[in-house]
């Protein structure tokens, strides 16, 4: 019971929080605040996508740059060829979940798992990447759309309202679209984790061979689960495209990279911890950039800073974020009640 | 002899490499029948059952499952058709609390609240009830035994395959498993490999005897442990 209240309490406060920032931010903030919040939103829907597929599938994808970068490009391709925008961005969503099935198909059915299975995924998106990169000129348009090989899509059109072409979605709008579509996509993944569905995907996680055993078909869950981290990370794509344009580097190897350190810095095996980790280097990497151009500070490189943050992290701090947000905690509670623990296991005791 | 038996196999045989792990075993089990397997450690015992299970694909040879061959069908097709095994490694969810292992075992043949119940029955019978919330991977090691022996009865397996289930337990858990296995066997076909003799002289009434892949000799208990080929290869080396 104890355990259900506190997850109510914190889905409370992520809802609380996420209503703060959806109505409260455009209430001060410029337009340029209002566009890198959209992208920060882009991202961790992003992140949310490898939260659930490898913190709690146990599924390690290197690639899911190539997902991002395909929602991103069917959008941009389908709403230059369609003019209207609504069903280029259904279809921005359904093709990377489709591919992550195709993806998954064989790599699920041929059982390949834990190393090859990171090979596999991040040498797709760098196929992606290279092909992507060299489809400059007319025999690589897709309908109206050329595709600009390295220059990507400047032209990528904004969202419109459903139904009205034309009338296109003003950055405060994508804002809150994609601000609500986190919080609906955060929401939803707890809900699935504690479905049938999910309490079986985090069981595979920890033993395939058990789950197998105990009849369940394990390559139909992990594919159910992959195409669903696919198809977020698609979406992520399509508003990253709304919020600036798409280009090859959505699949570059950076990107990929990018996905795993904010997983690894929030803290694998929660959804709270890869958005907060997400944010955090996002906002850490702005301020380093901008740092380095002020007078004295020249010197600093921001890769070479979060390069260093990573180790650090990976060395000191495996949990990430959110299990040190959880030690601090406890250490408090300790000061605030001493030795807790003894109380605890003392009515332990008496209890019959 | 029309009946058919739960369980057949004819010449299975499994190769890796040049070594025969099982070498043409013919081996047949009848409905609500208790067989104990025993023999030397490389006898071919764990990969017999790794075969079955559908972990191993066998070189040669059939497995029928109420007549049905099963050879070459994954793990989870072959637990779907009524076959629940405990491993010699215990195979459990160490990330998970143990009332929720048994749950996903029980949860795969049954609605969700059924499962809720059948999970605290299965615990229940096998004694596991006071520790339904500590972490598995936490646990000693005869406790995960307990663990996944509640996960392999939830779902009510027609055939039964326990390997090594004593090992790491107490005295007074192997009490209750062998109080366990008797009562199990009124509705359930079981086959148990084990070392433990006195455990084996307790349950057994069948006894099968491996020996270097190949069925040795099959018989009476009593009969078998006296025999003295048996002692040879199995007994007299423990004894020396």
């Amino acid at each position: 019971m104890k355990a259900g209240r506190l997850a109510l309490a914190s889905n409370l406060a992520v809802l609380a929080a996420g209503l703060a920032v959806l109505f409260g931010l455009p209430a001060f903030a410029e337009t340029y605040l209002i566009i890198n919040s959209t992208i920060f939103a882009a991202f961790s829907i992003l992140a949310l996508s490898l939260a659930l597929i490898w913190g709690y599938a146990g599924i390690l994808c290197f690639g899911q740059a190539a997902f991002f970068g395909l929602g991103g490009y069917t959008y941009a391709v389908a709403a230059i060829n369609m003019g209207e925008t609504t069903l280029p961005a259904l279809i921005a969503v359904l093709l990377p979940a489709l591919f992550a099935g195709l993806l998954g198909y064989f790599m699920f059915w041929g059982r390949i798992s834990d190393v090859y299975l990171g090979v596999i995924t991040l040498t797709v998106s760098l196929i992606f990447y290279r092909f992507v990169n060299q489809t400059a000129g007319e025999q690589w348009n897709i309908g109206d759309a050329p595709l600009g090989g390295f220059n990507g899509i400047p032209s990528t059109p904004i969202l419109n309202w459903p139904g009205r072409p034309g009338d296109q979605l003003a950055p405060e709008d994508i804002f809150a679209l994609s601000v609500s579509l986190l919080l609906v996509l955060y929401l939803g993944c707890k809900f699935l984790l504690g479905t049938r569905f999910g309490r079986i995907i985090v069981a595979i996680r920890e033993n395939e061979t058990r789950a197998e055993l105990l009849g369940y078909d394990v390559r139909l869950y992990k594919l159910a689960i992959f195409m669903m981290g696919g198809a977020m990370a698609g979406l992520s794509g399509l508003l990253f495209a709304n919020s600036v344009f798409v280009s090859p580097t959505m699949f570059s190897l950076p990107v990929s990279g990018q996905i795993i350190i904010w997983i690894i810095i929030g803290g694998l095996g929660t959804l709270i911890g890869p958005v907060i980790g997400c944010i955090f280097m996002q906002i850490l990497t702005n301020w380093l950039g901008t740092l380095s151009q002020v007078k004295g500070f020249g010197w600093i490189d921001p890769n070479l800073v979060l390069g260093v943050l990573l180790v650090i992290f990976v060395l000191l701090v495996p949990r990430g974020l959110t299990g040190l947000t959880i030690d601090f905690w406890s250490w408090l509670k300790g000061l605030a009640s001493p030795a807790p623990t003894d109380t605890a296991t003392a009515r332990e005791r008496t209890d019959p | 002899m029309s009946v058919t038996p739960l369980l057949q196999t004819r010449g299975l045989t499994m190769r890796f490499g040049g070594v025969v792990a099982v070498d043409h075993v013919d081996f047949t089990l009848q409905e609500r029948e208790l067989r104990c397997v025993i023999g030397p450690n490389g006898a071919g015992k764990s990969t017999f059952f790794k075969c079955l299970t559908g972990q191993l694909r066998p070189s040669e040879g059939e497995i029928l499952f109420r007549g049905e061959p099963v050879a070459g069908k994954g793990s989870h097709a072959i637990a779907r058709m009524g076959v629940g095994i405990k491993t010699q490694v215990p195979n459990v969810f160490d990330g998970l609390c143990a009332r929720d292992n048994v749950w996903i075992a029980a949860a795969k043949v049954m609605a969700d609240r059924a499962a809720e119940r059948r999970t605290d029955e299965a615990m229940a019978r096998v004694g596991i009830g006071a520790i339904a919330h500590r972490l598995v991977g936490q646990l000693a090691h005869g406790q995960r035994q307990l663990v996944e022996l509640a996960m392999v009865i939830a779902p009510e397996p027609d055939l039964i395959l326990l390997d090594e289930p004593t090992a790491g337990t107490t005295d007074e858990e192997v009490d209750r498993l062998v109080d366990l296995i008797g009562e199990l066997n009124r509705s359930h076909a079981l086959v148990v490999v084990e070392h433990d003799m006195q455990f084996i002289r307790r349950i057994a009434r069948t006894v099968t005897v491996f020996h270097q892949g190949a069925v040795l000799i099959e018989g009476d208990v009593a009969a078998i442990l006296t025999n003295e080929q048996v002692r040879d290869v199995y007994l007299g080396k423990q004894a020396a």
